[in-house]
Order: C-alpha cells, then sequence, then structure tokens
C-alpha cells in the first residue's frame, strides 16, 4: 500500500515582535503527516507547540514578525492560500482544531448543541436543521448523549466539556485534526476514554491527528510518530516505537528517562537546567548547556540530519561524518 | 474503638503522629443563599493513622474529597463529625497558642501554586511572614533560618531570589518558595496537596524528587495528595485511594501497586499506560459513567454504578465495611466477604 502524505511542512517559521526583541517561537520546522497517521507533538513548556498549531491553521496574533516556510496539504501549497480561500477551503473544512483550554472557553450562555453546529454553518454554510442533525451524530460518535445538545456548558462535567470541543473539531469531518493538549487537566479514567475516542474516531473515519502534549505516557496511546521540540525546533522526528524505546537524541534521551513509569522500579531522573529564551537563543546547539555529551562541533548550530528513511535527529552526533561523538 | 484494624506492616512500637476517626466533612448546598438543598458530602467516613516519618499519597479523581481532607486535617474546615488526634492532642479541642503551635507543626502547600504566593510580597518577606507570626522577630535569626530553608529547597544562592517577586520566578520556583514556606516553621508533617499538577512535566519529577529527599532527610511525615498515580511508586510508603469521600483501599505502596483489590483501584491502575508504543494498538479498559454526586451519593457501595463486577442484591443495598483481604491491605468491598 502506497502511503499517502496528508500534510508536509518544511522550514516553518513563526517568530514574534515582542518588546524585549523577536522570539523565534517556531524556527525551522519541518515534519510529514501521512493519511491516517497521529503525530505526536512533544515538548516542554513555552518550546512553541501551540505556536506550531496556530501557525498551521494560521490563527496568528497580531504581532507576528516573520512567518513563512512551506505547508502542502495534499496536492494545494497552503501557504500561499488567499486568506479568503484559506478560510473557505482550509480551515475547519480540511484542518480542524481543539485548542489549548478550550473546554473552558465554550460559550457560557449557548446551548452546546448550537456551539458545535457552528463551524459547519459558518463555514460549509449548512442550514441549522441539518447541521443539527450532523452534530447528533457527531456527538454519539465522541460518546456524548444527544440529551446533552440542548445544554448548556456549566452542566457538563470536564470530560464531558472536553467531548463537546472534540466534536467541535470533527463535525464537519476534517482530513486533519490539530489538538492541543486534550487532556491534560482530565482525571486518568478520563483522559483514558478520551484517547480511546480518538483511537476509534482515527481507525474508523480514517482522520488524521496531530496530537500536542508534554504527558509522554498519554501520547503513546495514539502515537504512530513522535516530533519533539526544543526551542522552537523540532530535534528528532521518528516512528513512535523507535522514539520510545530507542530515542537517539540526547535530548530525547533524557526526556524518556524522566517519565514516571507506574509498572518499573527505575526512579525517573529529572532534565537539569532550563530551556534558552526565545528572544535569545545561543548560537550553537539549543540545548548544549544542558547536553552531556556536547562537544566542539556543538558550537555551530546542527541541521536535522536523516539518520534513517524515517528518523530526522537535529545533533551532530548523528551527522553522516559523525565518528559517535568526540570528532572536531 | 477504632473501626480499623491494626496492620501488620506498621507494628504497635509507637503511637502514630496522626490519628484520624471516622471523619466527616460535610458543606451545606443553599440555593438563593437560603434555602438549604442538602449537604455535600466531601468526606464521609474516613479512618486511618500516620506514622512519624511515614510518606503516604492520597489518590483519586477530582471531586473525590482529597483538597477538603487535606483542609480539614489542617484546621481550615472544622469537621461535621470524628476525631483528629495529633501528636496526643484533639484537634477540636485546640485553641489560642495551642492552635499556633498546631499550626506551626504541619506545613500546607497548597494545591494552586501561582495562587499561593502573595504577588506583592518578595521572597524574603514571603519566609519572614510565618516566623514573624510566630513569635521569631529577631532579625539575624529569621535571616538565617530563611536562608536555610532556601538552601534546602536548592533556590540557592540566596541573593539571587530573595529580593525577587513571585510573578519573576518560574512555575517551579514557585513552588520551591511555597515548599520553602511550609518548611520554614521546622513542621513535623507536610501536607501538600497535588504539589506538582500545575508544574511543566519536566519539572515535576525535580519537585517530588526534593520533597522525598527533604522528607527523608528531616524525617518528616508527609501526606501527598495527588490524581496520578505514575508517580507514587517512589514517592510514597503507603498509598490510599479515595473514592466519593471514602478511603476504599489502603496499602504499602507495592502491594497495593501490584496487588490492587478494589475494583476501583484495579480500574485506575488498568487506566494508565506506561509508555509504550504498543497502546495505540488497543482501546483501554474503563468503567462507564462518572463518580457520583456528593449531594446524593448512592446507596450501598458507592462505586455499585460503575462496578463491573457488583453483585445485585449486596452492593447496591449494604455499605461495604473495610476487609482485611491481605496482610496490612485494606479494601471497603464485598468481593473479600
Ligand atoms: N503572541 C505572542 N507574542 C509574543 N510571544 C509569544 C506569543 N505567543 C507565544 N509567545 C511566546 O512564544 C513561546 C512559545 O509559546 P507557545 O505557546 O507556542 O509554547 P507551548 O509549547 O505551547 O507552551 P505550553 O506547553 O506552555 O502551552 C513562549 O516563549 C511564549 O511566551
Ligand atoms: N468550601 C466548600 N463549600 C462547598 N462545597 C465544597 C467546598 N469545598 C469543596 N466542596 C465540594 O466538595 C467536593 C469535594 O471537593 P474537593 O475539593 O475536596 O475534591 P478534590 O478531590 O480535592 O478535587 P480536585 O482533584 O479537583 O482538587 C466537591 O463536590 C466540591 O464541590
Ligand atoms: S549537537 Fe552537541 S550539544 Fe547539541 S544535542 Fe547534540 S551533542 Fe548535545
Ligand atoms: S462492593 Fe460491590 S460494587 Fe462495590 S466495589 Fe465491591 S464488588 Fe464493586
Ligand atoms: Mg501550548
Ligand atoms: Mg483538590
Amino acid at each position: 500500500m502506497v502511503e499517502k502524505t496528508l500534510l508536509s511542512v518544511e522550514n516553518l517559521q513563526l517568530h514574534y515582535q515582542t518588546r524585549r526583541g523577536i522570539a523565534r517561537a517556531v524556527d525551522g520546522v519541518s515534519f510529514d503527516i501521512r493519511a491516517n497517521e497521529a503525530l505526536v507533538v512533544l515538548g516542554e513548556s513555552g518550546c512553541g507547540k501551540s505556536s506550531l498549531a496556530k501557525a498551521l491553521l494560521r490563527v496568528l496574533p497580531r504581532n507576528v514578525h516573520r512567518f513563512s516556510g512551506r505547508i502542502m496539504l495534499g496536492e494545494t501549497d497552503i501557504m500561499n492560500l488567499g486568506q479568503e480561500a484559506f478560510r473557505r477551503d482550509v480551515q475547519w473544512t480540511r484542518i480542524a482544531m481543539v485548542m489549548q483550554a478550550a473546554m473552558n472557553a465554550l460559550n457560557p450562555v449557548v446551548r452546546v448543541g448550537e456551539q458545535v453546529a457552528e463551524p459547519l454553518r459558518v463555514h460549509l454554510g449548512w442550514s441549522r436543521q441539518r447541521s443539527l442533525e450532523r452534530v447528533a451524530k457527531t456527538f454519539e460518535l465522541v460518546g456524548v448523549s444527544t440529551d446533552f445538545l440542548q445544554r448548556y456548558p456549566f452542566e457538563l462535567s470536564g470530560g464531558m466539556r472536553q467531548r463537546v470541543v472534540l466534536a467541535m473539531a470533527l463535525v464537519t469531518e476534517p482530513e486533519l485534526v490539530i489538538l492541543d493538549e486534550p487532556t491534560s487537566a482530565l482525571d486518568v479514567l478520563t483522559q483514558a476514554s478520551i484517547m480511546n475516542v480518538l483511537k476509534r474516531i482515527k481507525q474508523e473515519q480514517g482522520t488524521s491527528f496531530m496530537l500536542i502534549t508534554h504527558d509522554v505516557a498519554t501520547s503513546s496511546e495514539i502515537a504512530d510518530r513522535v516530533a519533539l521540540m526544543y526551542a522552537g525546533q523540532v530535534v528528532e522526528v521518528a516512528d513512535a516505537g523507535d522514539f520510545f524505546h530507542q530515542p537517539a537524541h540526547p535530548y530525547s534521551q533524557m526526556l524518556m528517562a524522566s517519565v514516571p513509569r507506574l509498572r518499573q522500579e527505575d526512579e525517573p531522573a529529572h532534565i537539569p537546567g532550563q530551556p534558552p529564551d526565545l528572544i535569545d537563543v545561543p548560537e550553537g546547539c539549543r540545548f548544549a548547556d544542558r547536553c552531556p555529551s556536547r562537544f566542539q562541533r556543538c558550537d555551530r548550530e546542527p541541521e536535522p540530519f536523516r539518520v534513517s528513511a524515517r528518523r530526522h535527529v537535529r545533533c551532530w552526533l548523528h551527522a553522516p561524518d559523525a565518528t559517535g561523538g568526540g570528532d572536531s | 474503638m477504632s473501626a480499623m484494624p491494626d496492620t501488620a506492616a506498621a507494628p504497635a512500637q509507637s503511637t502514630p503522629l496522626l490519628s484520624v476517626r471516622d471523619l466527616h466533612t460535610w458543606f451545606e448546598l443553599r440555593q438563593w443563599g437560603f434555602l438549604r438543598v442538602g449537604s455535600v458530602r466531601a468526606v464521609d467516613g474516613v479512618s486511618f493513622d500516620l506514622a512519624r516519618g511515614e510518606s503516604v499519597a492520597f489518590v483519586g479523581e477530582s471531586g473525590c474529597g482529597k483538597s477538603s481532607l487535606a483542609r480539614t486535617l489542617l484546621g481550615l474546615y472544622r469537621p461535621t463529625s470524628g476525631d483528629v488526634v495529633f501528636d496526643g492532642h484533639h484537634l477540636s479541642e485546640l485553641a489560642g497558642k495551642d492552635m499556633q503551635w498546631y499550626r506551626a507543626s504541619v506545613g500546607y502547600v497548597q494545591q494552586d501554586p501561582y495562587g499561593a504566593l502573595p504577588p506583592f510580597m518578595d521572597v524574603r518577606r514571603i519566609l519572614a511572614e510565618p516566623l514573624r507570626i510566630h513569635g521569631v522577630t529577631d532579625r539575624q535569626e529569621q535571616e538565617r533560618r530563611i536562608r536555610q530553608v532556601l538552601d534546602e529547597v536548592r533556590l540557592g544562592p540566596a541573593e539571587a531570589v530573595l529580593e525577587k517577586f513571585p510573578h519573576m520566578l518560574s512555575g517551579g520556583q514557585q513552588q520551591r518558595v511555597v515548599i520553602a514556606r511550609a518548611l520554614v516553621l521546622e513542621p513535623s508533617m507536610i501536607i501538600a496537596d497535588e504539589p506538582v499538577s500545575m508544574l511543566d512535566a519536566s519539572v515535576r519529577v525535580e519537585i517530588l524528587n526534593l520533597l522525598r529527599r527533604i522528607q527523608t532527610e528531616r524525617e518528616l511525615t508527609l501526606a501527598f495528595i495527588t490524581h496520578d498515580l505514575s508517580t507514587v511508586r517512589h514517592y510514597a510508603d503507603r498509598i490510599f485511594v479515595m473514592y466519593a469521600g471514602r478511603v476504599v483501599e489502603q496499602a504499602p505502596v507495592s502491594e497495593l501497586l501490584d496487588h490492587p483489590q478494589h475494583p476501583y483501584t484495579q480500574a485506575l491502575l488498568a487506566a494508565i499506560a506506561d509508555v509504550d508504543a504498543a497502546n495505540a494498538q488497543h482501546q483501554r479498559e474503563v468503567p462507564l459513567g462518572e463518580p457520583p454526586s456528593l449531594l446524593h451519593p448512592p446507596p450501598g457501595c458507592r462505586f455499585h454504578p460503575r462496578c463491573p463486577q457488583a453483585m445485585a442484591g449486596t452492593c447496591d443495598v449494604d455499605d461495604p465495611p473495610v476487609f482485611e483481604p491481605r496482610p496490612g491491605h485494606q479494601s471497603a468491598c464485598w468481593l473479600h466477604r
């Protein structure tokens, strides 16, 4: 079977203008998502995960300093689409997003059924009746009883509200759904049942996902691929099995060693130090001052080296001519 | 006497530091401010003992009463009924100076670090305040103790942080200040309510390691509340599992994780993934429904509407008492009858 690339991102940059200087929140990011694939984006707080998501859906703040790169969605170069065409043909119709903390951003005075119908009415121009029928179907898909269509957000538990915002992203049947921290505020049982819903939708509807989280264990519930971000860049992108079980980048290795495991005796080890300020990033490798393997070459910035067909690592240890460290 | 049998794992060598018996904390629920609607049974019959120097974790889903239990133990809520005995003193009988002694003996790390620190005080003042209130007024003595505790939570060099205000600190640093404040009066016990849930995953392990180290070094009793079971193995000696206002299971940590007895605990553990690429290949088993309302808890076992093993005629009628299916391991479930 030929696996089709759905989304292809090349050298994406999103920089913000701030009072202190330019914040390089997304700084040369490249990756692909294939049809019916789930890419998980991991990384510490502030490394640019939400900015990456917003860049893909062009939900940008006013203080953008630079927004560049290439984004192909199927055969369409969506970076070069005009604003009107992008809104009509991409936003919500082909790519939908559940924003970080969206479940707390539901309109308190509008019934949830009407809110979920909104993308259909606004982006597809459907009638109210037709929209509500589709919403009822989507509610069933995410495990919310259709009795809830008439309820207000405050009448729903956190888990139910999260399913409602998920329904809002799925209701237009997009090809790609971006989920920004969809379960981080929820209890373990609620988290597990939401992940179950995502797995089922992926299997039954063939949807692709980009899931943003800093919870490595939960991410493994759906990941086919993993991209790890650090200071605005993707430092490693690989198949989930390779990433979780044989991480290649020094930061990936330290991250995996810091994950608490219920069923293992090894004590989690934290990663000393802090990520750099995105306004004043170091010249060489951005991870250098926390990296135990640092060597001379690291004073220059590494590029994402291709170490196998499915894996890129932004680290000099993985340069094609590297001798396993220690070279100059 | 006590409804809870002595555990085999904790021999009766010494009296417990904290002893809790049949504790209830109910909140009156009123509509329009005066119409009594009923009572929210946030803590509804909880009993346990904590030994000196022991670290225990309370785990359970949102709303099961963990913070209400913590705040009742701290004397911030008056229990509806039941007894809390700390170091031989009945909490209900403490007043004035004795209450001050109690507050100095039990440190509190509250749930939300961002709301925990007064924004208009610098770190020095945040740490000096409790000392001043508890009669340590000598400037040099204050400074000495503040520096010592900052060092202990690894926030040194003191010069770099003493003059900073909370907003100038990262989340992890703020949480260290909260912990330092809880330690500065040299308490014998710390109650930490979700000390890391608001922090970035990468900082969590660091703060938990810190708490564990201080607990061991100072031989503190630590009651630590969490909804994240995956961290408890390394940070607690014993676990209490709470559901709908009650403790449904308790045991030493590896005993509980390796041989969970109560169906609710089994469901919780089954829902937690350890990282593995194979997780994506199958659905996880999750009990249906959500925890019950504490205003009208179901009759019988509170877990029965969701329990895959519920026995009609028993579980939906009679409240299960505490059984001891394995030595030192207690579980409130009819299956152990
Ligand atoms: N509109 C903006 N203007 C200026 N800086 C911004 C803006 N939005 C985000 N930033 C900064 O860009 C960086 C990346 O932010 P982003 O929200 O993308 O991170 P994140 O990885 O999603 O973090 P978290 O895990 O905390 O959600 C941060 O340093 C943030 O402060
Ligand atoms: N001061 C209060 N007045 C009235 N009801 C309260 C009060 N504090 C808590 N409750 C209710 O008591 C129940 C238990 O709440 P509590 O905060 O103790 O739970 P929790 O286990 O700490 O939850 P979480 O994990 O969300 O922090 C909830 O139904 C809550 O709404
Ligand atoms: S490039 Fe050098 S400093 Fe950066 S991660 Fe690799 S070894 Fe470490
Ligand atoms: S008492 Fe009955 S309903 Fe409750 S947990 Fe045990 S088997 Fe399930
Ligand atoms: Mg974010
Ligand atoms: Mg709480």
